[in-house]
């Protein structure tokens, strides 16, 4: 068990110059001792490149890997005594589920006596027991994930158990129990986890600290509450719920908020006002779940009209058109795509979508539609930045 | 129940006619032939099963099939780890893997009776290059009268010729290894040997069954080379079964004992890659058939 720091860039090929080349930009990082931290972000953006940095199958082309002060940078992952659990099960086919499971221990010289006891110990904790004796290479995917999740835990004395997407694999309700059995074994023996997904759930659901990661870069670590509520960045937005943050360009002018033509009062907190005073244009985030219908009197309404309204089982979601009452600016909606425009409707106006009970059931497409945006929820974001 | 429409077995005709042409027709010929006498194109006999008692009890036959038994044998021996070894020695990506491959393949683009003429000037010890380096170096080194030296040199020159199609074959089943198996097992602190063991020659079983049949296959019905280079001589020394059988076919026209000899030389084929593909088959994986209680 250590904490990790991090100090460190890659790029796969030679003098880097722009960003473009870097796998992973510059980043500085600290891994505590005993967390348990997810890697999130789309596919590309580095998050397995970081992996194997802190494991060792890979050096960084500039800076260090500490593990407790001591710089590890150079040294293989048998050094720095790392498991790694990897996408796709790795077993060894000749061995049963207690060979494969012994094989690190044996790879290390450990006496048979205590071999025993430990891999007797693991399969325990994994409900492998029944098939210690059974050739590894005929079990089921979820099976022979367990095994090479064991033959990180065989080894007690681990830094780190590092998971590169563990569960892809892993039939959905058996996902579920590995990902039970993750926490549970977190719990039991406070070892640093670090777990690289690109399936915001399994992050959320996994980790005490989500580090979001876009482009080579980590856009914001926090809780997921921290990551829901006050996304750093409007990709953090896009990328975490479902749907992603609503953004929406608005302007300030006159001591006012003007949103699609429409006058709003400005945000109570002065030093808010005063950055978006100062930028002049600003995009406003509000998440699909604190989107309320409004009454059509409501000053600080917004009014858009309905597209299409969605019963997703226990909820609904509604696509509405921001109208533009002044011309200029419009709506930028949001599905996860990240582009100049965001969604845009049929038409080619933007959407913008709304989390609602069973009132949204009375909304009829082209009717037009009051969204209570402004309240405590409500971000404000200056050139993708949040303004704090 | 489902009709059943006879018109299926239209869409296997072609596959049958096929067949039928290229290998069954020629078979049944010579299962024709070795249950006669063929004494002129017009006159023939019926003998029973003479030809293949008489075959079964020839004793030039028996030292023959010895012979070629024994070099099918050192063929694999050292064909497949000398294989094995130059897979693992190759590299994995970039210009040099390309370079490589095609220098690794060039020995196999050569036809058999060229292979025999290379090396039949290469081991003359007047103007070859090895038999006159051999001969320099004062081994008394001649393929054509002494009977080790010519089996040698056909062995030699069988690995020469196709060690680098059981390279090819394994350096693909290399290829095919998922990045993460070997991290893993670097991460679990497994030793090179223990890489190879666990997880490279595991996963080489399936291209490895492949070479082992093609190449015992292919060695034991080796003709052009050794007929090139020693015609059989010195003495019997390389006179393998195909040659024997040449001999006797189309050498002294004995058309009855050579189709049952070729019927017999077939089947023994059969058997062989029978045995060793089950044997293979098998092999590594003996513990998954412990019952599970």
């Amino acid at each position: 068990m250590a904490r990790i720091d991090l100090d460190l860039a890659h790029a796969y090929g030679p003098n880097p110059r722009s960003d473009e080349d870097y796998a992973l930009l510059p980043l500085r990082f600290t891994f505590d001792d005993g967390g348990a931290y997810a890697l999130l972000g789309p596919s590309g953006c580095g998050k397995t490149t970081l992996l194997n940095c802190i494991s060792g199958l890979l050096r960084p082309s500039q800076g260090t890997v500490s593990f407790d002060g001591r710089d590890v940078t150079g040294d293989s992952p048998q050094a720095r005594n790392i498991a790694q659990v990897f996408q796709f099960p790795v077993i060894y086919d000749t061995m049963t589920v207690g060979q494969n499971l012994a094989f690190p221990l044996r790879n290390r010289g450990v006496p048979a006596a205590q071999v025993r006891e430990r891999v007797g110990q693991v399969a325990e904790m994994l409900d492998l027991s029944a098939v210690l004796d059974r050739q590894a290479s005929g079990l089921s995917a979820d099976a022979k994930q367990k095994i090479s999740l064991g033959r990180g835990l065989v080894r007690h004395d681990v830094a780190a158990i590092l998971f590169d997407e563990p569960l892809t694999v892993i039939d959905p309700h058996l996902k579920w129990q590995l990902r039970r059995k993750l926490k549970q074994i977190h719990r039991e023996f406070h070892l640093t986890l670090i777990y690289v997904t690109h399936d915001q759930t399994e992050a959320l659901t996994f980790a005490d600290q989500v580090v979001v990661m876009s482009r080579g870069k980590a856009v914001q670590v926090g809780t997921a509450d921290a990551l829901f509520e006050r996304p750093a960045h409007t990709f953090v937005g896009h990328f975490i719920g479902s749907p992603g943050m609503n953004f929406l360009p608005a302007r300030w002018r006159d001591g006012w908020i003007e949103l699609a033509g429409r006058r709003y009062a400005p945000p109570a907190d002065e030093a808010i006002a005063q950055r978006l005073q100062a930028a002049g244009a600003f995009k406003i985030g509000v998440r699909p779940e604190y989107l309320r219908l409004a009454r059509p009197d409501d000053e600080q309404a917004v009014p858009a009209v309905i597209e299409r309204a969605q019963d997703i089982g226990t909820y609904w979601i509604a696509a509405a058109r921001l109208q533009d009452h002044a011309g200029g600016a419009g709506v930028e909606g949001t599905d996860g795509i990240v582009g100049a425009n965001g969604i845009v409707g049929a038409d080619g106006s933007p959407l913008l979508r709304a989390r609602l009970g069973d009132e949204a059931a009375a909304l009829r497409p082209g009717e037009t539609a009051w969204f209570s945006v402004f309240h405590r929820h409500t971000c404000y974001y200056v050139d993708e930045e949040l303004v704090r | 129940m489902k009709p059943i429409n006879q018109k299926a077995w239209l869409l296997v005709l072609p596959v049958v006619v096929c067949v039928a042409f290229s290998a069954i027709l020629p078979l049944m010929t010579i299962v024709n032939y070795s249950v006669q006498d063929i004494i002129s194109p017009e006159r023939r006999v019926f003998v029973g099963t003479e030809w293949f008692r008489a075959v079964l009890r020839d004793g030039e036959l028996h030292d023959a099939l010895l012979r070629q038994l024994g070099f099918s044998l050192a063929v694999l021996l050292v064909e497949i780890p000398l294989g094995i070894l130059l897979a693992l020695s190759m590299p994995a990506r970039g210009w040099k893997a390309s370079a490589v491959l095609v220098i690794v393949a060039l020995s196999l683009l050569i036809p058999w009776n060229v292979v025999g003429t290379i090396w039949q000037i290469f081991g003359r010890t007047d103007i070859g290059l090895l038999g006159a380096a051999l001969a320099g170096l004062g081994f008394d080194y001649n393929y054509t009268g002494n009977a080790l030296d010519a089996w040698l040199t056909v062995l030699v020159m069988d690995v020469w010729h196709w060690t680098p199609l059981v390279g090819l074959l394994c350096y693909a089943g290399l290829r095919a290894i998922p990045d993460a198996y070997y991290q893993a097992a670097q991460i679990d602190g497994a030793s090179r040997w223990a890489v190879f063991r666990h997880i490279q020659l595991p996963k080489l079983r399936g291209v490895l069954m492949i070479a082992v049949l093609l190449r015992f296959m292919d060695s034991f019905m080796i003709y052009t080379e050794p007929f090139v280079l020693t015609g059989g001589g010195p003495g019997n020394a390389t006179t393998f079964l195909s040659q024997y059988l040449t001999q006797k076919a189309v050498g002294q026209f004995d058309l009855g004992p050579a189709a049952a000899f070729s019927i017999v030389y077939f089947l023994i084929i059969l058997l062989l890659c029978f045995v060793l593909y089950n044997w293979m088959q098998r092999a590594g994986t003996v513990a998954e058939e412990v019952p599970h209680a």
